[in-house]
């Protein structure tokens, strides 16, 4: 151990901003003023903060920077670290650092999940381990029966993380019932709810925790095999999982006989190939079985008929980080954070026009307003707060007046804000929403696999009108006309992604009414976002 | 001309990672692409039917439903563009029409010299510094109109067209 600690995020997002390089300029500076010896430097993974610039934080000093160029880190090596003489101008101002510092619990940032992003180094095997790493799997197999493991999380109050909350301790005790040759475990790693970058970081930032849990749950329910199907996109979580995987075979946490237990785990990367409709867990599973991915009909459902049709326990990235500090600490431990009807924590991602874009970890129930004021700090250049979309594009589009709702999984039921992926959308006073519904409806249009029916017309029909009310063309009845799409998709498509459409679509025309209205009949958009044209001689009738 | 042999060596290279029968197809598609540039030749993706007993068909129509997957070539830089939400109102519009002007195509079509193909993409999970792009494998992020044309300029300086 040399004296000093220099932290470096290396994240997707922070590689963006030259981490690499200034990573790389850092080593070659400390070399260049004879510190080598009394500086290591860890790249890590994401410390949850985007402020334009990588943060970098040395230790002991518990100095945290901001660096936009290879003249910062060099301010930095030849100030700080050579003279002892921190760089005022470069330090991220403290309030910002109540959201990175664990230590500072002024505010409600918990860290279940995020417990080792940004703090250890993830190619690290052994770094996992000292802190507590692989103990909670040690524990399962040698103190706890597997119906133990499924009592313990059923009683955590666990949900799913993915978007649609279904309890996990009901999912492996399914799974764990159904009688088969072979089952399995599939992580959903397909992360593609627009907006959403949480399951990224986690398995950028800590992916033994993900393959910790996958083993647990396959000694829970009794599968011997696993998949970890990765988004085709997502080069650096593919490249530290796979790397995380190796590693735990060669330490004897996946293999035949783990640590002399008799149970045998086998784990695997899939990767996926650009289709959003492979998050949805059926067509997840067609695609790893090389199939294109449509969803299937349910039910019967995974735990039964999953995976070549065996008994298959799905869960999302977030969903099992939680479980080995589950089964660690216990479920009581676990419910003492969130919500009665929803323990824990969640993984937020914060975009938009917000100031401070990121991931914040706070637990079950916190506001929309605090996400975006005291986490996100405000919107970009002091503007006024317009609108937020909730839970990723199958999420809903609120106003001002909703923003003090807490968020939880029943938060969509008793007050229309719904909580989905946690990704938090805050948007500007310049945007419109005629505009914003056109451009979520394109992506499901996008996005739809075409194979039923409602989805694919409903989706293109939307999509149609929107597109002649942003220029100009609105009906009187296209306000109903799309919410009565709306209501047929959801009830008669066939799986999550055209079900779930009526959601961003009838509560952006139900909040922000006027605005649509205003585009029809009108000489210009209101917020002078669409392009108005002059209608086309013959109109064609939708 | 399609090495059959070559793609034939790679696929049974491939099917030794499988933990069953049939799940390693879009892994191996995915390799076959990247060996040949950014795109799969039919005359392979027969192969991969052949070698991994599955129907040619069946291989053709994951090949067309995955949008990462072309069986035309591209560009020597697909450019592929969040055209999602995050994007859209953090400046991600103004990025698709400078890429639509400075390219001079439109989505899914490749410049004359060869060397660009602008796709769309739906979100790529890197929204805490969107708009973003993609160039092949690599990311670009916090982009302006400025920006891009700046990425595209030190493209073509790089780029050998065909």
């Amino acid at each position: 151990m040399k004296p000093i600690l220099v932290l470096v995020s290396v994240d997707s997002n922070s590689v963006l901003l030259g981490a690499k390089q200034f990573a790389n300029y850092l080593r070659e500076a400390l070399e260049k003023y004879n510190l080598k010896d009394s500086v290591d430097v860890l790249e890590t993974g994401s410390m949850g903060v985007y402020t334009q610039g990588v943060v970098m934080a040395v230790f002991p000093d518990d100095v945290y920077y901001s660096v936009r160029s290879v003249a910062d880190v060099e301010k930095i090596v030849s100030e700080h670290l050579l003279k002892g003489r921190p760089v005022l101008s470069l330090e991220i101002p403290r309030e910002r650092l109540k959201l990175v510092v664990e230590k500072e619990k002024v505010t409600e940032e918990v860290r279940i999940v995020l417990r080792n992003v940004g703090v250890i180094d993830p190619r690290s095997i052994d770094q996992y381990i000292a802190r507590d790493g692989y103990f909670a799997l040690h524990k399962a197999l040698f103190e706890m029966k597997p119906e133990q493991v499924i009592q313990t999380i059923k009683e955590s109050g666990l949900r799913g993380r993915g978007g649609a909350g279904f309890p996990t301790g009901l999912k492996w005790e399914f799974t764990a019932k159904a009688q088969a040759d072979q089952k399995y475990v599939v992580c959903n790693a397909d992360e593609g709810e627009p907006g959403t970058f949480k399951d990224r970081l986690i398995m950028e930032g800590d992916p033994h925790s993900v393959i910790e849990a996958m083993i647990i749950c396959g000694y829970a329910v009794g599968a011997t095999k696993g998949y970890i199907y990765i988004r085709g996109e997502y080069y650096g979580s593919v490249e530290n999982i796979q790397k995380a995987i190796k590693d735990a075979y060669e330490y004897g946490f996946l293999g035949k006989n783990i640590l002399g237990s008799g149970f045998s785990f086998d784990l695997t990367v899939r990767l996926g190939a650009g289709a959003y409709v492979c998050g949805e867990e059926t067509a997840l599973l067609e695609s790893i079985e090389g199939k294109s991915g449509r969803p299937r009909l349910k039910p019967p459902y995974p735990p039964t008929n999953g995976l070549f049709g065996k008994p298959t326990v799905i869960n999302n990235v977030e969903t099992f980080a939680n479980v080995p500090q589950i089964i660690l600490n216990g479920a009581n431990w676990f419910k003492q954070f969130g919500t009665k009807g929803s323990p824990g924590t969640k993984v937020f991602s914060l975009v938009g026009n917000v100031v401070r874009r990121g991931i914040v970890e706070v637990p079950m129930g916190v506001t929309v307003r605090e996400l975006i004021y005291k986490f996100g700090g405000g919107l970009v250049g002091g503007k006024q707060l317009y609108m937020v979309q909730t839970g990723g594009t199958a999420g809903t589009f609120i106003g001002l007046d909703k923003i003090d709702v807490p968020l939880h999984y029943e938060s969509f039921r008793d007050h229309g804000v719904s909580i989905g992926s946690g990704v938090i959308l805050a948007m500007d006073e310049d945007v419109c929403p005629v505009d914003v519904a056109l451009n979520t409806m394109e992506f499901f249009e996008h996005e739809s696999c075409g194979k039923c029916t409602p989805c694919r017309e409903g989706t293109r029909l939307a999509v149609e009108i929107l597109r002649r009310m942003s220029k100009g063309q609105g009906k009187k009845e296209d306000i109903d006309t799309l919410k009565q799409i709306a209501i047929i998709t959801q009830e008669a498509s066939l799986c999550g992604l055209g079900q779930s459409i009526n959601v961003p679509l009838i509560s952006i025309l139900d909040n922000f009414r006027d605005e649509f209205l205003a585009h029809i009949g009108a000489t210009g958009c209101p917020r002078g976002v669409c392009k108005f044209e002059k209608p086309a001689k013959v109109k064609a009738k939708v | 001309m399609v090495d059959r042999e070559a793609v034939a060596e790679m696929v049974r290279n491939i099917k030794k990672q499988a933990l069953e029968e049939r799940d390693m197809l879009i892994n191996a598609l995915h390799q076959i692409q990247n060996r040949f540039g950014n795109y799969i030749p039919v005359e392979a993706a027969k192969v991969v039917a052949e070698e991994l007993n599955v129907a040619e068909s069946k291989v053709y129509e994951v090949l067309t439903f995955y949008t990462m997957f072309s069986t035309k070539p591209r560009g020597k830089y697909v450019i592929r563009v969040c055209v999602n939400l995050p994007c859209h109102v953090t400046g991600g519009r103004q990025i698709v029409e400078t890429l639509k002007e400075t390219l001079g195509v439109d989505f899914d079509q490749t410049t004359k010299d060869g060397l660009f193909t602008l796709e769309r993409t739906s979100c790529l999970g890197l929204c805490g510094v969107a708009p973003v792009i993609m160039v092949n494998d690599e990311y670009y992020g916090d982009l302006t109109p400025k920006k891009v044309k700046e990425i595209i300029e030190s493209l073509r300086a790089r780029g050998d067209a065909k």
